[in-house]
């Protein structure tokens, strides 16, 4: 069996291994400068091999509390000591014996991957790991998405900025004790000792100079009888690939036209569908007037009645669309029918308010801002692909979340979990929107409902309206300082509730999530509000508070979450205490953060970006720092807001630490991103909420950056590696926020407290 | 049921179909061509951008009928076989994409951009209008004018 030949290398949390399983090699010493976790490796299983190493996690060592000169110290705060990604290192860990690796007899190395790949290049970082380990060509690696594993536990989720930190461990042990064994079976082919043997390009090689490729190891490396050395990770020294900039696996295909997304997927008999929905969020469908008349359009093949609405399956989807919208169905009313714009930002601004006193014989400056929704809008609307029959169920989508989306799938159909498989595909964006499954448990019901499997597409008019957004938010902040130094930072933040009904990515937290007197949204979101946010600087007393309004909305985490509000206004609130406090504003910030690798990255961009150069009228630099999932940026820009309705960013420059990078060139790609985000955020992109509905129902009006508006002179630099992989995908949009805020309140002399500042309804919105 | 024939990426087809199906799904359901993305069936997104007889279009607000004898290139027809196009080529170098859902439109009307004229404007570069939602748009600009220089 083709099975059998192959090399299976996995991690093993669990010590001591399973009864019956060899212990192969242990090595329960922490390597000494990696104390976090410890590995242990062991084989556990035969014929397939199965290498297994453990991770314990010792805990996180709290940053000390320094207190630098002239600052008031700011103690840690939560997400200082343990932040969301080490939550989710620990909950993944105990499942990251189930990373799976196989080497094939064409050499080839396949990577089971528990994520999702979105365009953040976790492939091509993974792939890279795994190369590197292993000593194998770059183009040898398959990088595969797995499907939704509920083994898995927490460790299949696709969020926080996580995935690199909580793999990059797990997935170098598991290659080198593939490599181990790979190494052990040439050994006992040629007789020599294996610590006499290297690896190099896909092979074994001896001191001689004959060579081994690994395909024809694979049998022979999977023998329980095989004696290993102790598989250990090279030293990162020892690197060659990963850390330099490669571009992505998957770039050919990309720009062939070949990559395959959820609706290019080939599945036999699929066909189009749609779905009418109705005219207010979370509304009900009452009747269906002309299910007939529908039904008799061409091309149409069935309509099926489902909760969020009314669904038509066609021949292309051409015609489906034509049938949703010749749809005549009474709707019941939605959750927020009766509000629009005003009252929903009334209801945020009567939720928090300042701190009764500022503290005694200090100065204070108050500031209110307030954020409107944002749409994820991926380019790639909401799609699906399922399969359901008697007994069974398939389904296909881009899936961050795939456990709870099989598990509520199952439930939904009435099917064991075993007998619904969850394909996760590749996706075309998410930014947050695919921790739901919002596609997928349509088409897992319409599927049921006509009997045949079907291709389930949202509309774009109904992926920005029905779709998930970033809530609305408002923002008290106080800061009071006296003598020079910041005293008292006090940040209290009104949101509209953030579904967070995942959970961890499966079916008991999310359950935990969804009890009224248990653990609840709100709850949930605190934990992640408080794992997250942080303030880098030493303002003294520091408080960031998180209220929640409950108003039930399609709402879901959008890429940096609550940082990138939160501490994008006290980036821009830093701006105008410096200047209170008459310095300037990256001097101010040098002074209050907390540490040289802090200061480093605003060094960095200030120096590059030529910080305090003179600009024309109109023209102005801005800046902004963030630090989050151990890692850290500044962004410098440089806007042309001579006509202030249309100001341009004309100017980046990026620096960021974040430790270790993988894969520079990703990592610059991912903070490009971020910045594009922040232009549009801060500048033009938001939705306006009228009576129960967005009224923006397609890039047309959601004015998300174009290439005029973006700027043509971008320069971004990595930091040197000095540590651990921390977080990256999400890093870039506070920092950045500041920074267009800043840059455009000094160019036009004002001081913006609504975001996006240009922000009219310049369009005329689709019918409902 | 209408019958039109055209051809795509330089092949001979006929699809069955009504006269204002847009092209779009004519390429996409019908035939199986899943290069062209949808992404807001309006002509917004410019997702879809192929060429028709060499000029830029959107497929998703061009009728099936209006492509009828006429040569329909999609982003699968850019390359000559394994040779890439050298616009395909410069985004590789510059390893534009992030997500690649709108990067065969971004191509698409990189190419005819280029085909207009091999030195593109400040101003014509920005009038790409197409949406990048992983917000590309530097490396996109940097790989036209690196496709631009070698192309000569």
């Amino acid at each position: 069996m083709a099975e059998q030949q192959n090399l299976e290398a996995r991690t093993e949390q669990q010590a001591p291994p399973p009864p019956g399983t060899r212990q192969d090699q242990a090595d329960p010493a922490p390597p000494p400068h990696r104390s976090r976790r410890r590995f242990l490796t062991y084989l556990l299983a035969a014929p397939t091999l199965a290498v297994a190493a453990g991770l314990g996690p010792e805990g996180a060592a709290p940053a000390a509390a320094a207190g630098a000169d002239g600052v008031v110290p700011t103690l840690p705060g939560p997400a200082d000591l343990l932040d969301l990604g080490d939550v989710l290192i620990l909950a993944g860990a105990p499942t990251a014996h189930l990373l799976v690796l196989t080497v094939g007899e064409d050499g080839t190395v396949t990577f089971r991957l528990p994520r999702e790949e979105v365009g953040q290049g976790l492939t091509t970082a993974v792939a890279m790991l795994v190369a590197e380990e292993l000593d194998v060509p770059l183009a040898r690696v398959r990088v595969q998405l797995d499907d939704a594993r509920p083994e898995l536990l927490f460790n299949q989720f696709t969020a926080s900025s996580n995935s690199i930190r909580s793999l990059y461990d797990p997935v170098r042990h598991t290659a080198a004790a593939a490599r181990a064994r790979l190494v052990a079976a040439a050994a006992d082919r040629w007789g020599l000792k294996p610590g006499k043997l290297t690896t190099r390009d896909g092979a074994v090689v001896a001191p001689d100079g004959r060579t081994a490729p690994y395909g024809t190891l694979t049998a022979a490396a999977a023998s329980r009888h095989l004696v290993t050395l102790t598989a250990r990770p090279k030293p990162e020294s020892a690197h060659t690939l990963v850390g330099t900039p490669t571009p992505r696996v998957d770039a050919r295909a990309m720009v062939t036209g070949r990559q395959s997304y959820t609706l290019d997927l080939d599945v036999p008999g699929a066909k189009p569908c749609m779905v009418r929905r109705p005219p207010t969020v979370y509304g009900t469908v009452r009747a269906v007037n002309n299910e007939a008349a529908v039904r008799a359009m061409p091309g149409v093949l069935a309509t099926v009645v489902i909760p969020t609405g009314v669904a038509v399956v066609a021949e292309t989807f051409g015609q489906a669309l034509d049938a949703k919208n010749a749809l005549d169905v009474t709707w019941g009313p939605g959750t927020i029918d009766g509000y629009s714009d005003d009252g929903i930002r009334a209801r945020l601004r009567s939720a928090v308010s300042f701190p009764p006193l500022p503290p005694p014989l200090t100065r204070h400056l108050d500031a209110e801002f307030d954020f409107a929704p944002v749409s994820h809008a991926p380019l790639e609307t909401n799609a699906a692909v399922a399969d359901v029959r008697a007994d069974r169920a398939t389904v296909w989508s881009g899936l961050k979340a795939p456990i709870v989306a099989q598990q509520t799938i199952a439930k939904e159909l009435g099917l064991p979990v075993g007998k619904v498989t969850v394909h996760v595909v590749q996706a075309g964006g998410s930014f947050g929107r695919r921790l739901f499954f919002d596609a997928a448990l349509e088409a897992a019901q319409v599927s049921k409902g006509c009997g045949r499997p079907v291709r389930l597409m949202w509309s774009r008019v109904d992926d920005m309206r029905h779709g998930r957004m970033r809530p609305a938010t408002h923002h008290k902040i106080r800061v009071s300082y006296a003598s020079g130094r910041v005293v008292a930072l006090d940040h209290r933040v009104a949101a509209v509730e953030t579904d967070v009904r995942h959970g961890l990515g499966e079916i008991l937290t999310a359950t935990g999530t969804k009890l009224p007197g248990g653990l609840g949204n709100a709850a949930f979101a605190q934990g992640l509000f408080h794992l997250t946010v942080k303030s880098p600087y030493h303002f003294g007393v520091t408080g960031q508070h998180l209220t929640e309004v409950p108003l039930r909305m399609p709402t879901a985490s959008w890429r940096s979450v609550y940082s990138a509000n939160t501490r994008g206004a006290e980036e821009m609130l830093i701006d105008e205490l410096a200047a209170r406090m008459g310095k300037d504003p990256v001097e101010f910030r040098r002074d209050f953060l907390k540490n040289s690798g802090q200061r480093a990255v605003l060094d960095k961009v200030a120096g590059e970006g030529a910080w305090g150069r003179p600009m024309p009228a109109g023209h102005a630099q801005g800046i902004g720092f963030h630090e989050e999932y151990k890692s850290r940026t500044a962004c410098l820009v440089e806007i042309d807001a001579t006509d202030p309705r249309h100001p341009r960013v004309t100017k980046a420059v990026i620096a960021a630490d974040v430790g270790r990078a993988v894969n520079p060139r990703g990592l610059e790609a991912q903070l490009l991103g971020g910045l594009t985000d922040a232009i549009s955020t801060t500048l033009t992109a938001g939705l306006h909420i009228d009576k129960g509905l967005p009224l923006e129902g397609s890039y047309s009006q959601f004015h998300y950056a174009r290439q005029k508006d973006t700027p043509p002179d971008v320069r971004i630099f990595v930091m040197p590696a000095t540590g651990e992989p921390g977080g990256a995908g999400e890093l870039g949009v506070p920092a950045a926020v500041g920074a267009v805020g800043n840059a455009y309140a000094r160019a036009t002399g004002t001081r913006p407290r609504r975001f996006p500042v240009n922000f009219d309804v310049d369009f005329t919105p689709f019918p409902r | 049921m209408p019958s039109h024939s055209f051809t795509v990426n330089g092949r001979p087809v006929t699809v069955d179909a009504p006269d204002d199906l847009p092209l779009l799904w004519a390429l996409r359901d019908l035939l199986g061509i899943r290069g062209p993305k949808y992404g807001c069936g309006i002509d917004v997104c410019k997702a879809c951008t192929s060429h028709l007889d060499g000029e830029a279009v959107r497929p998703c607000v061009v009728p099936v009928a209006a492509a009828a004898g006429r040569e329909v290139t999609t982003i699968e027809g850019l390359a000559d076989g394994d040779r890439l196009h050298p616009v395909q080529e410069a985004w590789l170098e510059q390893d534009v994409a992030q997500c690649g859902y709108c990067q065969p439109g971004q191509i698409m009307a990189a190419v005819a951009l280029l085909k207009r004229t091999r030195n593109p404007t400040d101003a014509e570069l920005d009038a790409i209008a197409n949406v990048c939602r992983c917000g590309t748009y530097f490396r996109i600009r940097e790989a036209i004018r690196s496709a631009a220089e070698k192309m000569g």
